[in-house]
C-alpha cells in the first residue's frame, strides 16, 4: 500500500484535507492511476517545478495565531480622530453576530436562488435601506469601494449621455479623483477639475466649464475638507446642460443633511465603510451606488429583484443579469463580478439596528462633538480652522505654523490619531494643514485630552 | 417559511441601539436650515433582538460551505479554515485606519509584504500589487499595466485575444481597459488552437489572456509554444488565475512564460466568498512591468516598511490598501500549509476531480475524455435528448442537498456541467454527490417531470425570472 502514497504526504496531516492513505489508494485505483504523478503527466516536464516552493515551513494553528498576533501587536491601535473618508463610527456588538454567521460568510454568490434566499433577501433589504437613506429610486448590490463607485458612475454617465468628459470637484477625496482618472484614461473619458475657492466649489468656474461634451458633474458632500458645498445651486445648472448630477455622500451625514435625492442627483455614490464595517486598514469596504429609476438597465453590478416562485410565494433572485459580464460579456455595463456582499450585509444590519432615530442621533452627536472640539482647539491652542467661514459636519481642516506630519507623529506617540495631512496626497501641497474628524464614539474626555496635547505646540 | 421583511417588523418607538448621552453642550443651528433634510430617512424601527432573529432566520435559508458541498467549476469553493477568521478579527488589524502613519502600522505592512512575496513565489513572478478587490478588478488592473507598458514602448496596441472558453469577466475587463476583444476557437481537445492563435496575432495585439488549466480543466500542454508565439508578436501572455488551485507547488505560471497573472484569494487561498464578496485579486507581473504597478506598493528600507509609488505607475485602480482583511486570511492560510501543504492541496484537488470524472462518465457525456486537472466538464446532452436540460439537473441536485455545479459554462460545451470538487471534500462526500448525480441521470429517463419541476424541498421553488426582468421590483416601498 505504501507505494501509492509518499510518507511525506501522510505525515503532513493537514486538517483541511480529509483523505486517508486508504482513500487515496482506492481513488487512484478507481481512476486507473498508479500515483498522483500520473495525473499530472499532462504538464510538460520543462515547466514542472523541480524544487519545493521557497516558503516558510507550515505551522500548527497555535503557531499561526501566535505569528499573526505578533504582527497585529506591531500595529498601534489609537483613539481615532482621523478622517479622510474612513471613520471610527459605532458598530453594535450584535452586528458581528450577524456577519460572522457561516450561513452568510461561507456562501457563494446567489446564482441559485432556491438555496440563497438568505443572502438575496438581505441584499434586497440593503438596496431598500440605501434607497430610503438617499431618497433615490434604485440601489445596486454593492461595488468595491467609494472610489470605484465614483468611477463607475462616471462611466455610466459617459455611456448614457454619449459625451466625452466629466467635471469633478477639486474638493472630492484625492484618492477618489485618482481612481476616477485611472478609469478615465482607459475607458476613455476626460476628467476636468472644477476649481475650489476657500475649500468649496467655485460656482462661477463650474458655469464656465459646463459644455455640450460634459457627461456629468461630480460633487462630494460634505467634501474632502469636511465642508458643506452650496448643494442647492447645482442641479438646475447641470440639468439645463443635459448633464448628469453625481453626488458622493457620507452615509452617516444623511441622518441630518439633505439627501442626494432631495438635491436632484441622478446618481449617488458613497464609501459605505461607516455603515457597519471596521476600518480594517483600508478594506474590505463598500461601494454604494444608487440612481434614478431611468438608469436601472445601465447600472453596473448585481441587482436583487423580488418575484414569486411557482407556488406563488414571494422570493428573491438576481435581476436584470443581462447587464452583467457573465451573460453580456463584452457588452456588459461593467466588468465587476465578485462585489462586497458581506460588507453590504453589515451595512444593512447597521441601518436596521440604528433605525430611524439612531441614524439621526449618530449624525447629531457627530456634529455636536466635532464643533465642540473645533471650537476648543481654536480657543485654546495655536491651531486654527483653515476655512473658518465654511460650514462643516463632522470633519474639519486644522492649520498652524507647524508642519502637519510631525504634529500627527507626535500625537500618535500618545495613541491619538489625527489626520491625514494634506501633504500626504500631493507633494508640495499645503504641508501645514491636516484633517480631524469626530464621531459619536469620541468622548469629551478624549477631546479635552487632544486639546491638551495640541497646546504643547505653542 | 418566508421571513417577513425587516420593514414589515417595524413599529414606531422601537429601537435597536444605545448611544451615550451627549457629553458636550448642545448647540442649536450649527448648520443652516437649507442644508438639513426635512424628515428623517424611513429606516425600520426594530429592537436589537428582532434584528438578530431576522437575519438569523434569513441566514438558515442559505446553502453554504460549512453546511455542504459546492462543486462549482472555476469558483474553488473550498472550506474556509476558522483560524483565518480568528486572526482577521484581531483589533490590531480591524481597528487600523488606512491613513495612519506607516510607523504605526508596521505589522500590517509587513504582512502585506510577506504575503506578496509568498504569492510571487507560488506564481513564479517577481513583483505584485495587492490592491485589486476581486478577480475582475485584478484583470482590469493588469490590462491597464499592459496598456501602459505598450504605450511606453510606442503604441498601446488595440486588441486583446481570448479563447472562446474564456470567463465572462475577461471580455468585459478588456472593454473596460479600452481594448477590443478578438476571440480564437479551441481545437478538438479543448485547447488553444495554435493556428487560430497565429492568425490572430499581429502588431496590434497587446496580450493573449488565458486560463491555465483552461476552463475545461485541461492543462495547456503547448503553453511554451504559445508563450513563444505571443512574445514573438510583441504581446504579453496573461493568465487568469481562477484555476490556480490545480498548480500550487506543481508548476508556476512564470516558468511557463506568463508575464502577468492575477490570483483570487477568495478561491485558491481559502478566504470565504461572503455571499458574493469581498474577495481580493492580486496581480503578479514580470520585472519589465514593475514600474507600472498601481500605487502604493509596500517596500522595506532602513526605516521599516513603507508605501511607495512606482515610477511609471498606472495610478489607482482602487482604494490604496485593497481588501486588507482578506489578505490577513490568505496569509494565515499560506502559513498554515507551507510549501508542502500547498502542493498537497493541488494534488488532492486534481485527484478529486479525476475521481468524479471516472465515476460519472458512465451517466453523463464527457466531451473531453482525458486526465483533467482540478475540474471536469460534462455535458447534459444525453439527458437533453430525453427533454431534460442541464438546468433541470442542477435544480434537482438541490433536492439532494447539493449546490449544483457551474452550468452552461464554458460555452464551448453544449449543456455544460462544470464540476470542481476542491481538495477539502472527503471521499464520502464525493461518493454521495456521485450517487445523487447517477440517480438524477436515472430519473431523467424514468420520471423527467420530477426534474422539470425541481427543486421540491428548498425554501422556495423555481422563481419567475421573466416578470423579475420585465417589471423589476428592486426595493421595498411603504404602503400608504
Amino acid at each position: 500500500m505504501d507505494k501509492f502514497i509518499s510518507d511525506q504526504i501522510w505525515d503532513l496531516n493537514i486538517p483541511f484535507i480529509p483523505h486517508t492513505k486508504e482513500d487515496i489508494r482506492v481513488m487512484l485505483e478507481t481512476i486507473g492511476a498508479s500515483d498522483i504523478e500520473d495525473l499530472l503527466a499532462g504538464i510538460p516536464s520543462a515547466v514542472r517545478l523541480k524544487e519545493p516552493l521557497n516558503l516558510p515551513l507550515r505551522m500548527s494553528e497555535l503557531e499561526v495565531i501566535d505569528e499573526l498576533r505578533r504582527l497585529a501587536d506591531m500595529n498601534r491601535v489609537m483613539t481615532c480622530f482621523a478622517g479622510g473618508g474612513v471613520y471610527d463610527h459605532f458598530r453594535p456588538a450584535a452586528l458581528d453576530a450577524i456577519i460572522s454567521r457561516p450561513e452568510f460568510y461561507t456562501a457563494y454568490t446567489p446564482y441559485q436562488p432556491e438555496v440563497s434566499q438568505g443572502t438575496l433577501q438581505a441584499i434586497w433589504e440593503y438596496q431598500s435601506l440605501i434607497c430610503e437613506l438617499t431618497d433615490m429610486e434604485v440601489a445596486n448590490a454593492s461595488l468595491y469601494c467609494g472610489g470605484t463607485a465614483l468611477a463607475e458612475a462616471a462611466a455610466l454617465s459617459v455611456r448614457y449621455t454619449k459625451r466625452g468628459k466629466v467635471l469633478a470637484a477639486a474638493t472630492i477625496h484625492p484618492n477618489h479623483l485618482q481612481i476616477l482618472r485611472t478609469y478615465g484614461a482607459a475607458f476613455p473619458f476626460d476628467v476636468e477639475i472644477i476649481p475650489a475657492e476657500n475649500g468649496v466649489i467655485d460656482l462661477k468656474k463650474l458655469k464656465v466649464l459646463l459644455d455640450n461634451d460634459t457627461a456629468a458633474v461630480m460633487i462630494q458632500h460634505p467634501n474632502f475638507f469636511g465642508l458643506l458645498e452650496e448643494m442647492g445651486e447645482f442641479e438646475e445648472m447641470i440639468h439645463h446642460n443635459e448633464s448628469l448630477f453625481i453626488i458622493s455622500f457620507d452615509p452617516i451625514s444623511l441622518g441630518l443633511l439633505k439627501s442626494p435625492g432631495e438635491y436632484g442627483a441622478d446618481i449617488a455614490v458613497a464609501e459605505g465603510q461607516t455603515l457597519g464595517n471596521a476600518m480594517n486598514y483600508g478594506g474590505p469596504y463598500l461601494g454604494v451606488m444608487a440612481a434614478k429609476q431611468k438608469f436601472v438597465r445601465k447600472i453596473p453590478g448585481r441587482l436583487v429583484g423580488q418575484t414569486t416562485d411557482t407556488n406563488g410565494r414571494r422570493g428573491y433572485m438576481l435581476a436584470l443579469q443581462t447587464r452583467e459580464q457573465h451573460i453580456r460579456r463584452e457588452g456588459a455595463t461593467s466588468n465587476i463580478c465578485t462585489n462586497q456582499a458581506l460588507c453590504a450585509l453589515a451595512a444593512a444590519g447597521e441601518l436596521c439596528f440604528l433605525g430611524k432615530s439612531g441614524i439621526v442621533e449618530m449624525a447629531e452627536q457627530s456634529l455636536q462633538k466635532a464643533h465642540y472640539l473645533a471650537e476648543k482647539i481654536v480657543d485654546e491652542t495655536n491651531f486654527k480652522l483653515k476655512c473658518p467661514d465654511g460650514y462643516f459636519f463632522k470633519e474639519f481642516l486644522i492649520t498652524s505654523k507647524y508642519k502637519a506630519k510631525p504634529v500627527i507623529d507626535k500625537l500618535a506617540e500618545k495613541k491619538l490619531l489625527l489626520g491625514p495631512s494634506l501633504g500626504r496626497f500631493k507633494p508640495g501641497a499645503d504641508e501645514y494643514s491636516f484633517l480631524m474628524a469626530v464621531t459619536e464614539s469620541r468622548t469629551k474626555r478624549e477631546m479635552d485630552w487632544v486639546v491638551e496635547e495640541l497646546k504643547q505646540f505653542d | 417559511m418566508p421571513v417577513p421583511l425587516i420593514f414589515e417588523e417595524s413599529k414606531p418607538g422601537r429601537k435597536g441601539y444605545t448611544l451615550p448621552d451627549l457629553d458636550v453642550p448642545f448647540q442649536e443651528e450649527l448648520i443652516p436650515n437649507r442644508f438639513l433634510r426635512s424628515k428623517p430617512p424611513e429606516l425600520p424601527e426594530v429592537s436589537e433582538g428582532m434584528v438578530v432573529r431576522h437575519f438569523v432566520n434569513l441566514s438558515v435559508q442559505n446553502h453554504h460551505v460549512d453546511k455542504g458541498f459546492y462543486p462549482l467549476g472555476s469558483c474553488t469553493m473550498k472550506y474556509n479554515p476558522k483560524v483565518n477568521e480568528k486572526a482577521a478579527l484581531f483589533p490590531g488589524f480591524t481597528d487600523l485606519h488606512p491613513l495612519q502613519p506607516s510607523a504605526t502600522a508596521q505589522g500590517a505592512l509587513r504582512l502585506m509584504r510577506e504575503l506578496g512575496r509568498a504569492l510571487c513565489e507560488i506564481v513564479g513572478l517577481p513583483a505584485i500589487t495587492l490592491q485589486p478587490s476581486a478577480g475582475a478588478h485584478g484583470e482590469l488592473t493588469a490590462l491597464l499595466m499592459i496598456r501602459a507598458y505598450h504605450t511606453h514602448s510606442g503604441s498601446p496596441r488595440r486588441k486583446v485575444v481570448i479563447p472562446d472558453s474564456a470567463h465572462g469577466t475577461n471580455p468585459a475587463s478588456i472593454i473596460s481597459a479600452g481594448y477590443e476583444t478578438v476571440k480564437v476557437k479551441s481545437d478538438d481537445y479543448g485547447l488553444v488552437d495554435s493556428e487560430a492563435l497565429e492568425a490572430a496575432l499581429d502588431d496590434e495585439v497587446a496580450a493573449f489572456m488565458i486560463t491555465n488549466p483552461n476552463t475545461l480543466g485541461i492543462f495547456e500542454c503547448g503553453i511554451e509554444n504559445i508563450a513563444k508565439m505571443v512574445h514573438d508578436a510583441g504581446a504579453m501572455l496573461y493568465m487568469d488565475g481562477a484555476n490556480m488551485n490545480a498548480l500550487m507547488g506543481i508548476a508556476r505560471p512564470g516558468d511557463m512564460g506568463f508575464d502577468v497573472v492575477h490570483l483570487n484569494l477568495h478561491k485558491t487561498f481559502s478566504t470565504p466568498h461572503g455571499g458574493g464578496g469581498p474577495g481580493s485579486g492580486p496581480v503578479c507581473v514580470r520585472a519589465e512591468l514593475t514600474d507600472f504597478l498601481p500605487a502604493p506598493v509596500v517596500i522595506s528600507d532602513k526605516k521599516g516598511y513603507q508605501s511607495a509609488t512606482p515610477d511609471k505607475s498606472i495610478g489607482h485602480p482602487g482604494a490604496a490598501c485593497g481588501n486588507f482583511g482578506v489578505m490577513v486570511k490568505a496569509y494565515a492560510y499560506i502559513r498554515s500549509l507551507g510549501a508542502e501543504g500547498l502542493k498537497e492541496v493541488s494534488e488532492n484537488a486534481v485527484l478529486n476531480a479525476n475521481y468524479i470524472k471516472e465515476k460519472l462518465k458512465a451517466c453523463y457525456h464527457l466531451p473531453y475524455d482525458r486526465t483533467c486537472m482540478h475540474e471536469v466538464v460534462f455535458s447534459g446532452k444525453k439527458q437533453k435528448i430525453k427533454g431534460v436540460t442541464t438546468l433541470d439537473i442542477a435544480k434537482r441536485l438541490l433536492d439532494y442537498g447539493f449546490h449544483p455545479p457551474t452550468i452552461y459554462f464554458p460555452q464551448v460545451v453544449e449543456e455544460a456541467i462544470m464540476i470542481e470538487p476542491t481538495e477539502t471534500e472527503s471521499r464520502e462526500t464525493l461518493d454521495a454527490f456521485i450517487a445523487a448525480m447517477a440517480e438524477i441521470a436515472r430519473e431523467a429517463g424514468e420520471s423527467p417531470d420530477l426534474l422539470h419541476t425541481a427543486p421540491h424541498h428548498t425554501p422556495v421553488r423555481r422563481l419567475d425570472e421573466v416578470s423579475a426582468a420585465r417589471k423589476p421590483v428592486l426595493r421595498w416601498e411603504m404602503k400608504c
